[in-house]
């Protein structure tokens, strides 16, 4: 373990800023939960969700901090303002965790995803993948005679709505990298 | 100066240097060299138990009864595996121990070695943490960074996988000042805003209560003494959880008893009726809620814990104090003296006459006999005949665990060991045996059920092998009795698989540990034969033969709210004739 002195407790989370938390809606929430890089970590954090029954959405996880040693997991969940408090309060409390900012309540957040589209398709329907390509700005990585791989990165939304409509094109597979996430200014 | 020494011997040295005096262990292929080191010194006294679940039960008897943390030392695979439920069971009651497990060498592990188990996966979800160490050179900064985690913060067990390469290599010794344990450091400061919002509230409260738990012994001796003066200069009542018996005397005048699912009338109607609500390290506990939605419906609750994550989880709070219960009581009476508060003497005068209406229902009222040793009555007797004595009492789980709450009195923390979270049969005996270890001279007596005692009855062994006299006191009804209970009450007297069969003969099996056995099953006998195994010099098995179909009383099913609960016919007789505001 790294010597480090942030004090538990004071993450973003807090038990006092208790917001209506009596609703019953469940809300989406990006987490980026900064964590000691060691083995084990990341199924320690991965088995509290499953453990507990929430929600994992959308999970990315990489080396942040090469000399601190630090892993930035960002996880986007579901759940009633009561349940994620407690996911936010269970992950804070985990010994291998340094800080839990919540991107969905501490203001606006910029969230990015990687995708790689792979289309097959001959004539009409080629030419009109790769027209919305462009539209979508997601660039050609590889092509055949048949087929093309679309790279592509935007918010999660945006690659939905990119795979619905190569759907019918003749999209063959997909593979996402899940969200990244931070929060806009400083 | 740099000290080289072997993986094993730093394992034995990092030990001493956390001030341990005992390890309970069982060795094997994968801690031998620990177990060499271990024969090569006389600090450290090591217990041998018949079974690694003993081991863990014994870590976490040792530590609830000192406050200080349990070691336990098994070898891979199945002595891992062995220790997985004492482990979960060290979770759920926050116990601080450390548990080291022997692994195959680093270079055979995922090739499916002999003795070889995923030990940390398989005990990730049952410890606060735990480490698989691959390197010798950080072994012992590792094992003086698990003491700091298993006593800061909420306590809990953890766990060091230590394979036999890592024991064998040598490395530098970290000492413990030099082990970076910075980066936990969980707050123990309550936020002196929400306590200034808490005494006012308990200025202008007219009914009251402290809801108490095993957080407060947790905290320390000093915390149990802030709660006692906190009673004293509020007059306000007290009760509390299974875990936190002794916290406030059985003997003090504001005592209310337990509550929760087999908790006093007048604690769960208090409780149910309260217009402020302080919980002082307790964890609203489905044992104690009951129905979530109707629990105590027209209070102000404070909670106040080190967890954050207890806070809010099962039931709102209006004032959160995330903080050590010694320093936050500390805050709260600093400022109820600074500000010269005062109580509401006429609400709780009246809050008092309240209760003492509840009080007269006298729920814990059963039918004695001149022929059968009623289990009540055989606790009454204990109690009576043990009282004022240096005494630890531990239990099993069952109906005699609920009946030793109800009927056995705590004047200080420390002195009761039971298995609240997880209700584990069989913690009882081992636990007893690692508060007697602790306490040599003390009269250490685990209350147990027939059933739940045969769990671990193994560890008769190593109670004679170390000379630890403790006394089991097992209430024998021949019955899964709290499993009869239920289906008595709630699965139309379908008694299926609740009878204890073919038991043994206790006396004779104590004979065979080299013990004492003893064996009453008339009243009138009963206090002669308490007296005897008292003074016995040694562990005694004592066969209380009781009746067989007694229910434990007051009951809230679970899943009802507190205002439901079952009263034994005699307490319903009383309450159905007296009138009740
Ligand atoms: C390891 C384990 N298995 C099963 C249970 C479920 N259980 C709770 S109480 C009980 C019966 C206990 O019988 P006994 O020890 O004789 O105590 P009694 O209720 O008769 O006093 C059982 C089976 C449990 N708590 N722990
Ligand atoms: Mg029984």
């Amino acid at each position: 373990m790294s010597a480090l002195n942030i004090k538990k407790g004071s993450t973003s989370h807090s038990a006092y800023d208790l917001r209506s938390a009596l609703s019953e809606v469940e809300e989406s929430h990006t987490l980026a939960v900064i964590v000691e890089n060691e083995p084990g970590v990341l199924a320690r954090v991965i088995g509290l969700f499953s453990g507990r029954g929430y929600n994992i959405d959308s999970l990315t996880v990489a080396e942040v901090d090469h000399t601190g040693h630090r892993s930035r997991i960002t996880i986007v969940t579901r759940g009633t303002p009561a349940v994620i408090d407690q996911i936010e309060a269970q992950l804070s409390r985990m010994v291998p965790v340094y800080a839990v900012h919540d991107l969905t309540m501490d203001g606006p957040s910029v969230q990015r995803e990687l995708a790689l589209v792979k289309v097959r398709g001959k004539g009409d329907h080629r030419i009109e993948a790769l027209r919305l390509a462009e539209i979508f700005r997601a660039n050609v990585v590889d092509s055949t005679l048949e087929s093309f791989v679309f790279e592509m990165t935007g918010t999660p939304e945006k690659i939905d709505a990119f795979a619905e409509l190569m759907r019918p094109l003749g999209l063959v597979e997909i593979a996402r990298t899940g969200v990244a996430a931070l929060s806009r200014g400083v | 100066m740099s000290k080289q020494m072997t993986g094993a011997k730093m394992v034995v040295q990092a030990l001493k240097d956390q001030g341990v005096e005992v390890v309970f262990g069982y060795p094997g292929g994968a801690v031998l060299p620990i177990y060499d080191e271990l024969f090569l010194q006389n600090d450290i006294r090591h217990i041998l138990v018949r079974h690694e679940q003993g081991a863990v039960h014994m870590a976490e008897g040792y530590a609830r009864s000192t406050g200080k943390p349990g070691v336990a030392l098994v070898t891979s695979g199945p002595g891992a595996t062995n220790a997985v439920t004492g482990l979960t069971d060290a979770l759920m009651d926050s116990i601080p121990i450390v548990v080291l497990t022997g692994q195959v060498p680093t270079f055979m592990i995922g090739t499916d070695g002999f003795q070889e188990a995923d030990t940390v996966g398989i005990t990730r979800p049952c410890t606060k943490m735990n480490w698989l160490v691959k390197d010798t050179a950080k072994l012992a900064e590792t094992i003086h960074q698990a003491f700091h985690v298993a006593t800061h913060g909420r306590p809990g067990p953890v766990l060091i996988d230590i394979p036999k390469d890592v024991q064998f290599a040598n490395a530098e010794y970290t000492p413990a000042e030099k082990a970076k344990v910075s980066h936990y450091q969980p707050r123990t400061e309550g936020d002196p805003d929400q306590i200034a919002r808490l005494v006012e509230m308990m200025e202008s409260a007219e009914r009251p209560i402290l809801y108490t738990g095993g957080g407060v012994i947790n905290s320390g001796a000093r915390a149990s003494q802030l709660l006692r003066e906190l009673a004293e200069e509020t007059g306000f009542p007290v009760t509390s959880t299974l875990m936190g018996l002794g916290c406030y005397p059985a003997s003090g005048k504001n005592w209310l008893g337990m509550l929760g699912m087999h908790g006093l009338y007048e604690a769960n109607l208090a409780m149910h009726g309260c217009d402020l609500m302080i919980n002082i390290g307790a964890r609203f506990d489905d044992r104690i809620t009951g129905r979530v939605k109707d629990f105590s419906p027209r209070s102000k609750k404070a909670h106040i814990d080190i967890d954050p994550s207890s806070i809010n989880k099962v039931i709102r709070v209006d004032v959160p104090i995330v903080g050590d219960v010694t320093k936050v009581l500390e805050e709260v009476l600093r400022q109820w003296r600074a500000r010269g508060s005062r109580t509401d003497k006429a609400g709780l005068a009246k809050w008092w006459k309240q209760i003492d209406e509840w009080r007269a229902v006298k729920c814990l009222a059963y039918k004695n006999s001149a022929t059968t040793i009623k289990p009540q009555y055989a606790l009454e007797r204990l109690e009576a005949l043990t009282k004022g004595m240096d005494r630890y009492i531990t239990t099993e789980v069952g109906q005699h665990q609920m009946w030793a709450a109800q009927f056995l009195g705590f004047e200080d923390p420390n002195r009761w060991m039971t298995s609240g979270g997880l209700g584990t049969m069989g913690y009882g005996l081992p636990a007893s045996i690692g508060v007697q270890i602790a306490h040599p001279e003390a009269l250490v007596i685990n209350v147990a059920g027939e059933a739940s005692w045969l769990m671990n009855m193994q560890e008769m062994g190593t109670a004679m092998q170390f000379r630890a006299p403790v006394k089991q006191f097992i209430l024998n009804n021949e019955r899964l009795g709290m499993v009869r209970q239920w289906q008595e009450l709630l699965h139309g007297e379908r008694y299926s698989s609740s009878w204890s069969e073919s038991l043994p003969d206790f006396v004779k099996l104590a004979e065979a540990f080299g013990c004492k056995g003893i064996k009453c099953d008339d009243p009138k006998d009963l206090d002669d034969a308490i007296m005897e195994m008292i003074r016995y010099d040694g562990p005694v098995i004592f066969d209380c033969l009781v009746e067989k179909h007694e229910n434990c009383f007051p009951m809230i099913p679970s899943g009802k709210p507190h205002n439901e609960m079952l009263l034994s016919a005699d307490a319903e007789a009383f309450r159905s004739g007296a009138v009740l505001v």
